[in-house]
């Protein structure tokens, strides 16, 4: 009994650190926690600091996706010519169709459409 | 003086011969265990201490370790994590690749297609089967958009598929693209100092401005090093979030 009683004045007597201790320790598990699982803003193009890798990133991205949906659709065009024997027929649609998926591409890349699938927390939704 | 000398891949020595394909290790592979070596000590000596406040290769390791897992949630969400492993090692393998090969004197492998081909269509296939195998047929809803009328809808997921086609090849040119033109870049600037300092004294004051441009030129590809190899992980968890969410 006496053991119990001189553990609460113990407890007692610290009591103004222990509590702001443990209120910031709260707060930073709260804090971190959020920053974790909440990863749902980075997707979009605001709030993101100037210096962040993304920018530079992304402006490498929009300069190549253009130049790919362009070749993929000549390379099927050719391909097609080639087999089918229907030059220059093949060429000239899937060229103009690689262009569009191009444009496509970039304006995914770039944020102007909506991405295929509509994020991380998409089937929750 | 050739610029494009430092890409020829060279034979070290012969390993085995299949039919009439000699398979050798070249200096392309050397390098590609010299990365895996590097990566290798650093995660090993990195994660031997084991300390709550972290050392500095700790601090290293622990921080490529959050960049990709934050990209990769941030993508991809937190179901896809279970790709980490596959994300951190690519992320890694052409990072430490990239950065080896602004050494001077040796090999950047990541500027070979076949090498940046190999990974891309890595990622691509793995997009394809764990799709298919998740959700079946159902993962060709990434080619059918919704709210599109019937009668452009065979024409819009025609283009959907010639979009989704073009990513391995946007995906694996650009980091090898970006790595040939810079190391090319740096290889003819170095090339005008040593021609403009062969002159004498007025060849010497002249080799200052391609000398301060390749020291510029080595900072920028460092940046473009670590963009590149970010951007490949950045992709692949996009690629990879399309085949965890298949659209609606």
């Amino acid at each position: 009994m006496a053991g119990d009683t001189r553990e609460t004045d113990d407890r007692e007597q610290l009591p103004a650190d222990e509590a702001a201790l443990t209120a910031r320790f709260g707060r930073l598990a709260d804090r971190l926690s959020r920053s974790r699982q909440d990863p749902a803003p980075e997707r979009g193009q605001a709030a993101r600091p100037s210096s962040d890798p993304t920018a530079i990133a992304r402006g490498f991205r929009l300069s190549s996706e253009l130049v790919a949906g362009v070749l993929v659709g000549a390379a099927i065009g050719w391909a097609l010519d080639h087999w089918l024997g229907i030059s220059p027929w093949g060429m000239i649609i899937f060229l103009l169709l690689g262009f569009v998926a191009g444009v496509l591409n970039v304006m995914r890349a770039a944020g102007v459409l909506p991405s295929r699938a509509s994020g991380p927390t998409g089937p929750k939704e | 003086m050739d610029p494009i000398h430092q890409f020829e891949i060279k034979t070290l020595f012969p390993i085995a011969r299949i039919g009439a394909t000699e398979l050798a290790f070249t200096n392309s592979a050397l390098f590609m265990l010299i990365a895996l070596t590097v990566i290798l000590l650093l995660t090993l000596a990195a994660t031997r201490s084991r300390a709550l406040v972290p050392g500095r290769l700790q601090t290293v390791a622990e921080m490529s370790y959050e960049f990709v897992a934050g990209t990769l949630r941030s993508t991809a969400g937190s179901e896809g994590m279970k790709f980490f492993p596959l994300v951190f090692s690519l992320f890694m393998f052409i990072l430490v690749l990239n950065v080896i090969g602004i050494i001077p004197y040796t090999f950047t492998v990541t500027s070979h297609l076949i090498i940046t081909v190999s990974l891309a269509l890595l990622v691509f296939l793995t997009v394809l089967v764990y799709g298919f195998w998740t959700h079946g047929l159902h993962f060709l809803k990434l080619f059918v958009p919704s709210g599109i009328p019937i009668y452009i809808l065979p024409l819009v997921t025609f283009i959907e598929v010639l979009s989704f086609l073009s990513r391995p090849v946007s995906h694996s040119v650009r980091l090898f693209a970006n790595m040939l033109a810079g190391h090319i870049t740096l290889k003819v600037f170095g090339g005008f100092v040593t021609m403009l300092g062969a002159l004498g004294v007025v060849g010497w004051l002249g080799a200052i401005l391609p000398l301060a441009l390749t020291i510029a030129l080595t900072a920028l590809e460092l940046l473009v090093a670590f963009l590149q190899a970010y951007v490949f992980a950045i992709l692949t968890c996009i690629y990879l979030n399309d085949a965890i969410h298949p659209g609606h």
